[in-house]
């Protein structure tokens, strides 16, 4: 438990980073930094988003898999890493 | 004899074509039936031949008695009856006897043939109508027989049916009875199921029909023998119908129906929460995903990869590709011809709202010792703000009168119809124009006629002057024995966000209009004003004053007139200097949130909208008394700058405190004194963009604070070689200000650029020049207002160079001022250093100068104790020479 904490503490205190949360494979989210309805609309439309990536990548080669998917927007960047049960996306405003 | 082709008779009835006739029945001599040309359609017609003596008889000779013209010949019917008594059988007439004699009439009609029309060559008319036919129409054929030559022969020409009634042959009747008609009513049963029922199931069920009595009544077949005839004849009637056929469908009727769904999230409860967290699964998970995570957030770190350089150094050169002229250029320049005495300008102000209009504040240009000389000519001379507009340069759009010479002046920023100023003799004038607002709203029309009334036209206007010029009076002045006592030299009108009471607290400001001022004057001090009627106050002797002394122009609003004369601040603060009787003499002030006038106009159009509605005018109705219920406004800065006229800075306080001694109210001490300027402070101002940033001009140098910053200012520069004597902010550049010099020339300053010198210089004119106020009407225009000793106020347009800022120039000037900042305190610490190490080099000094002491001390002992031994070694030396001691015998063993 104190790890899972200590991890994501970790990954919140890098500079920058606006919020970070954890999301199972379903796209319920079970940690998070941000409040509830950002979280919960985070959760929902990169869970998807991520899946379709995964399902790309696995078309063009079904021998490959998505390791990382990063979205970079005008106002931050959103990190996912994707694995078989669950999601961790990062959310971070680049240095200017 | 040629067959006839019947020609049309028209009129008539006889407009049948006529067939051809083929036979021509001669005339039979016998007592038959006399041939006439009934056949033919004409019964009345009879041909007969008539020979030569016959006509002889009757006068009716061919080419004599009957000619082309008058083919015919009336014969008497006794004339035949005599022919035929007379010849008998030989008359010609034999073959229609009958016919005469059957003859109603008297005379009978016989024609000429001459075309042998009817087969012989004279033709007897049978009946009496006939007779009366043909004398009556041969006019008519002729004319017609001319158009029958052109019709040839042989055409057929179509004519359509013509409809007819309908003549019953005895149709109707077959067809009545062979139809078929019902002829009795028939019986309708009508069965339906009940109502229940209705879109059930049909269920059937067997009966036997033999098992109920009567429940069928049965016609069993038999043959009967009557009918076992064989049919032979049918009869049967057809009809021929169009084929038609009847189809329809339903469609199923879609309606729009609303329907909404609502859906929440899935989401874990806390105890799944907590669960997951303690999975392993997800630790390791975490684990493995942070690691690459961590190094993306890195690399973001480190560097943004996506920035354009290009674009961020294309910023830079946009900006000299437009207009590569830096120079303030020249656009308009006002001078009041009229005033005959010598004027200069001592302030100037754009009207907030209202493009193109300046009000200018000019005052006599004498020293004090020629204004009291020339005291009682200077009564008679109006002191006046002028208001000049961009369309006109010569005659100003309006003038405000004031008691005395003004020198300085500010619009009212709630409403830019108000206009506070502050004289030279201590009084504030207030003046409201809201009537001649509409006058200067619409200056670019072009000449609009001035209804009102000019009061007290001093001057001598020209005499071909189209526009009458508006003098207005001011409504209120302060009252002169509690106001100041000598000249104000700055004016201010708080924000309309927050209001003073007289222990200088603050609260908020219920009105949302500036209602109060701050003022600030030679006789060193500083006071507070509210434009809203005070309770103390009595109205009445206020009252009789008024009638005593002045008797009021009709045309002045009554805006202020609860203030008139009776005016006094409410909160005055005195800038003392502590022990000494010399106080501070202020000579600017700046507050905090001063800079409201450079906000959005919201406010300001809002006001006026208000006013437009027809609600009533705030300034009209002005509610006195403050502190009741006003929610005091807590963290509320109350200090401010304050330049003097020695040239220094003075960061004080407005809130009173309690003297312990006296147990007055007094003022609080200032916070910070600076003495940085080398002559009179007149420009003390906030940056537009940076709310701690204060600008003071003085003297010959100028210098920048950092409110809060109390070690000293961030920039103060070199002396200049020759005096400033006004200074601005840009409006839209952040590191930029205009200084303005005693000789006329305008240093531009770019904090970005130098820091120690102006970027560039300019020359206007020849004079010193007295106020700068640059303006921004919109992105494009933006103009600087230079009024200089001689009374002239120029205006000039500022480049495009020199009000557009360039991408990072709010940032880069910041960081100056943060960077500056830091230099100061690393001056600090760098003096702290500097002393500590003062401090550490002299008890060096002293260690060092001590260490020597002793060790000289030592020495000399050591030094002395060397010398004695020796000494005593010499001495014991001598004696042995000298033989007065003996050598001791005992020697050491060690010799031996």
């Amino acid at each position: 438990m104190a790890e899972v904490e200590e991890t994501l503490k970790r990954i919140q205190s890098h500079k920058g980073v606006v919020g970070t949360m954890v999301v199972n494979a379903e796209g319920i989210p079970i940690r998070t930094t941000l409040d509830n309805s950002t979280t919960v609309q985070y959760s929902g439309l990169l869970h998807q988003l991520t899946m379709k990536a995964k399902s790309t990548v696995r078309d063009i080669d079904p021998q490959n898999d998505l390791t990382f998917l990063r979205i970079r927007s005008k106002k931050h960047e959103i990190m996912v890493a994707p694995d078989k049960e669950y999601l961790l996306i990062v959310i971070q405003n680049p240095c200017e | 004899m040629a067959p006839k082709a019947q020609k049309q008779k028209s009129s008539d009835g006889n407009k049948k074509t006529k067939q051809r006739k083929t036979k021509q029945t001669l005339p039979d001599r016998e007592e038959t039936e006399p041939a006439n040309m009934e056949n033919i359609g004409h019964p009345e017609i009879y041909p007969l031949v008539l020979t030569t003596q016959t006509q002889e008889i009757f006068n009716c000779r061919i080419d004599e008695d009957v000619t082309d013209g008058k083919p015919y010949k009336l014969i008497k019917k006794e004339d035949i009856l005599a022919d035929f008594k007379n010849r008998a059988a030989v008359s010609d007439f034999y073959p229609v006897k009958k016919v005469i004699q059957e003859y109603p009439g008297d005379e009978l009609l016989v024609v000429y043939d001459k075309d042998f029309r009817y087969g012989l060559n004279f033709y007897l008319i049978g009946t009496e109508e006939g007779k009366e036919n043909y004398l009556n129409y041969p006019e008519v054929p002729e004319e017609h027989e001319e158009y029958k030559e052109y019709i040839p022969e042989d055409l057929y020409i179509y004519r359509p049916p013509i409809s007819k009634p309908w003549v019953s042959l005895g149709s109707e009747k077959e067809i009545d009875e062979e139809s078929v008609k019902e002829s009795a009513k028939q019986i309708t049963y009508m069965i339906s199921r009940k109502r229940r029922e209705f879109g059930t199931p049909i269920k059937f069920r067997d009966q036997n029909a033999s098992s109920v009595k009567d429940a069928y009544i049965e016609c069993t077949a038999y043959s009967d023998k009557n009918f076992i005839i064989k049919q032979l004849e049918k009869d049967v009637g057809m009809q021929v119908v169009p084929n038609v056929k009847d189809t329809s469908t339903q469609t199923k009727w879609t309606y729009p129906q609303n329907v909404a769904i609502q859906y929440y999230p899935r989401e874990f409860s806390e105890e799944e929460k907590e669960i997951f967290g303690q999975s392993k699964p997800l630790i390791n998970f975490l684990n493995n995903a942070s690691i690459s995570v961590e190094i993306a957030l890195q690399q973001n770190e480190i560097m943004n990869t996506f920035i354009d350089d290009w674009k961020n150094l294309a910023e830079e050169e946009g900006t000299f590709e437009d207009k590569t002229d830096t120079h303030l250029k020249e656009y308009q320049s006002f001078t009041d011809l009229h005033n005959l005495a010598e004027t200069m300008v001592t302030s100037v102000s754009w009207h907030p709202t209202i493009y193109g209009l300046i009000a200018v504040s000019v005052a006599v240009r004498l020293s004090f010792e020629d204004r009291v000389h020339f005291s009682g000519k200077l009564l008679l001379q109006p002191s006046l703000i002028l208001f000049w507009s961009f369309s006109d340069p010569i005659h100003p759009q309006l003038m405000l009168e004031s008691p005395d010479d003004i020198f300085c002046f500010k619009f009212c920023p709630s409403d830019p119809n108000i206009i506070a100023g502050g004289c030279i003799n201590g009084q504030i004038v207030l003046w409201d124009i809201t009537a001649h607002a509409d006058r200067i709203e619409n200056i670019k029309t072009g000449g609009s006629s001035s209804k009102k009334v000019t009061l007290k036209p001093m001057f001598l206007l020209e005499p071909d002057s189209n526009k009458e010029v508006m003098y207005i009076r001011h409504c209120a002045v302060s009252s002169i024995e509690n106001g100041h006592k000598k000249v104000i030299t700055d004016i201010h009108w708080l924000s309309d966000t927050f209001e003073i009471n007289r222990m200088g607290s603050v609260f908020e400001n219920r009105n949302g209009i500036c209602c109060q001022l701050v003022t600030c004057s030679a006789d060193c001090t500083i006071c507070f004003w509210d434009i809203r009627p005070q309770k103390a106050l009595t109205p009445q002797p206020v009252e009789k004053k008024k009638e005593e002394s002045i008797e009021i122009p009709y045309d002045v609003p009554s805006t202020f007139l609860h203030l008139d004369l009776s005016w006094k601040p409410f909160t005055k603060i005195k800038l003392s200097k502590g022990e000494t009787s010399l106080d501070h003499c202020p000579t600017r002030v700046s507050l905090s949130e001063d800079n409201f006038l450079y906000k959005t106009q919201d406010k300001v159009s809002a006001q006026s909208k208000a006013v437009k509605t027809g609600e009533i005018h705030p300034y009209q109705s002005l509610e006195g008394g403050f502190g009741n219920n006003l929610k005091p406004i807590e963290d509320f800065c109350t200090k401010f700058f304050v330049g003097t006229e020695e040239g220094e800075v003075i960061y004080t306080d407005w809130k009173m405190e309690r003297d312990p001694d006296t147990g007055r109210m007094m003022a609080k001490k200032p916070v910070n004194l600076y003495t940085v300027h080398d002559g009179a402070v007149h420009t003390v101002q906030r940056s537009p963009f940076y709310k701690d940033i204060i600008l003071t001009i003085g003297g010959w140098n100028l210098a920048i604070w950092k409110e809060g910053v109390t070690t000293g200012p961030l920039l103060q520069s070199c002396c200049a070689p020759k005096r400033y004597t006004a200074g601005h902010w840009s409006l839209t550049r952040p590191g930029v200000f205009y200084i303005g010099r005693e000789d006329g020339y305008i240093d531009i300053w770019d904090l970005l650029e130098k820091t120690h010198e102006p970027s560039q210089s300019q020359n206007i004119c020849i004079t010193m020049i007295t106020c700068i106020k640059p303006w921004t009407f919109s992105a494009k225009q933006q103009f600087i207002a230079i009024a200089d000793y001689y009374g002239t106020l120029h205006i000039l347009e500022i480049p495009w160079t020199l009000s557009h800022p360039s991408a990072n120039e709010v940032s880069g000037t910041s960081h100056y001022f943060e960077r500056e900042v830091k230099y100061l305190e690393y001056v600090e610490q760098r003096k702290k250093i500097r002393e500590q190490e003062k401090k550490e080099m002299d008890l060096e000094l002293e260690k060092k100068k001590s260490k020597t002491y002793q060790k000289s001390k030592e020495q000399m002992e050591a030094e002395l104790r060397d010398e004695y031994d020796s000494y005593l070694e010499l001495e014991k030396n001598t004696l042995i020479k000298l033989g007065l001691i003996r050598v001791p015998e005992t020697m050491p063993f060690m010799d031996l």
